[in-house]
């Protein structure tokens, strides 16, 4: 189990809501023993609610000792001789009984099954709104990427593979009055465990490279553009793949790719 | 002890562990049954009665269906909303809207008494209006994911990302002091 995409799909939040099924409190419940996270985030959860109701009463709680003398103790069972009785009228009305308890539990299993039935469709037609947002949450990203891509005085860089990767290139789109600058990186082969790529601007004489950021979460990133910041009049831009956070001074014995701006 | 043990004895009638339970959690219904009828001597009331239910019917709680904090937030909001319900109340109270805690924010008076919500204030800072009303729905007032979108005319589908991030903003405030 993804226990992160679990935790980040907001279901350990209604858990302490009260508001999922009981079918679903179940399942929260044996991934909670399973899981130490899940458990501990439930609990942070739990905690914040906590604060927040206690902070809405101002006033002293009343004490344990005002209700004691209300609670019912378990000295209650209550002895009831049983009658006689043996005239048919009393046969046939345990029949009657009989008959009307078989047919209750009828009427109760079935609609317990509609129930259900009703619980799950609910629960299906939950899940497609969830799809719905997240689909139309990502259309609206790819429309303002798009927007950005097309505005009129940006700067497209090609930069080409090095060396080390001579078939790898990205693409820097460099919007030179907001200062951002789009790195496009579907070009790059996946960064192994413990690395990053990190983008330099450069200045050609004498040679002087300025760190704009890294491409972070590269690998699950689905459309790899990145958005970084460039206040540099910028010569040249570089990649490079430096060791996790990233590096002071480009490796430039692990430059990617290389792209020259055209004045 | 753990607090699955003081629960397991508390539903053994261990009227030990019920009182530690009782101290654990009598300011928080307290709190959850205030922002309901919005007066805390009626609030106290009703908690002690919420109580005694709770002793009354301990062997109704299961932990496999949820936490136990939640089992008596639902049997509070229950008797708040019943008491705000009730003839009686209806005669005393007009304002019955759902805004406890948006009413704070926007410093109205909340009851007669003057009072000092400066924890809340701390709570609740930087949250965006929809998120406060989302947590009152959802937490004080056991709206369903359903309810709370018709209520606040958001897509049913983003109610629970949104509920995280609310609840991750109260989390920071928290932790921030």
């Amino acid at each position: 189990m993804d226990i992160e995409k679990y935790i980040a799909s907001g279901v350990l939040e209604l858990y302490v809501a009260g508001t999922l099924s009981e079918e679903e409190n179940r399942e929260v419940h044996r991934n909670a023993e399973q899981y130490p996270e899940i458990m501990q985030e439930i609990e942070a959860i739990e905690a914040s609610i906590l604060a927040l109701s206690s902070a809405a009463f101002t006033g002293k709680a009343p004490e344990y000792h005002t209700i004691t003398n209300l609670l019912k103790s378990d000295d209650r069972v209550r002895n009831l001789s049983p009658k006689k009785s043996g005239s048919w009228i009393s046969y046939m009305g345990w029949a009657a009984s009989v008959a009307l308890a078989i047919g209750m539990f009828w009427i109760y299993s079935e609609n317990s099954q509609l129930k259900s039935d009703l619980e799950m469709s609910n629960q299906q037609n939950l899940n497609l709104e969830e799809q719905i947002a997240v689909a139309n949450d990502s259309k609206a990203k790819s429309e303002t990427l798009l927007k950005t891509l097309r505005e009129k005085d940006i700067q497209v860089v090609l930069l080409g593979g090095q060396d080390i990767a001579p078939a790898s290139y990205a693409k820097a789109y460099w919007n030179t009055t907001t200062q951002e600058i789009y790195i496009d990186a579907e070009g790059l082969p996946e960064p192994p465990d413990g690395m990053v790529y990190q983008v330099w601007s450069l200045k050609l004489e004498p040679l002087t490279p300025t760190s704009l950021g890294l491409l972070s979460d590269f690998t699950s990133d689905t459309n790899k553009v990145f958005a970084l910041t460039n206040p540099n009049s910028s010569e040249a831009f570089g990649i490079t793949l430096e060791p996790a956070g990233g590096s002071d001074v480009p490796s430039l014995d692990k430059l990617y790719t290389l792209g020259v701006v055209s004045s | 002890m753990t607090l699955d043990q003081l629960v397991l004895r508390f539903q053994q009638k261990d009227t030990i562990a019920f009182e530690k339970l009782y101290g654990m959690y009598i300011t928080n219904i307290c709190g959850v049954i205030t922002a309901i009828v919005k007066d805390e001597d009626l609030a106290e009331e009703i908690a002690q009665d919420v109580f005694i239910k709770a002793w009354n019917n301990a062997e109704s709680y299961t932990a496999s269906k949820g936490r136990f904090f939640t089992w008596l937030l639902n049997i509070a909001r229950n008797a708040a909303i019943d008491e705000i319900r009730s003839k009686s109340y209806k005669t005393q109270k007009q304002n019955l809207s759902v805004d406890f805690f948006v009413g704070i924010l926007e410093n109205e008076p909340v009851s007669e008494a003057e009072t000092d919500y400066s924890g809340v204030l701390k709570l609740l800072k930087n949250l965006k209006e929809k998120c406060t009303q989302l947590i009152e729905l959802l937490y004080f007032r056991g709206y369903s994911q359903k309810e709370v979108s018709e209520e606040l005319d958001i897509p049913l589908g983003t109610v629970k990302t949104r509920n995280r991030n609310c609840i991750g903003q109260l989390r920071k405030n928290m932790t921030a002091s």
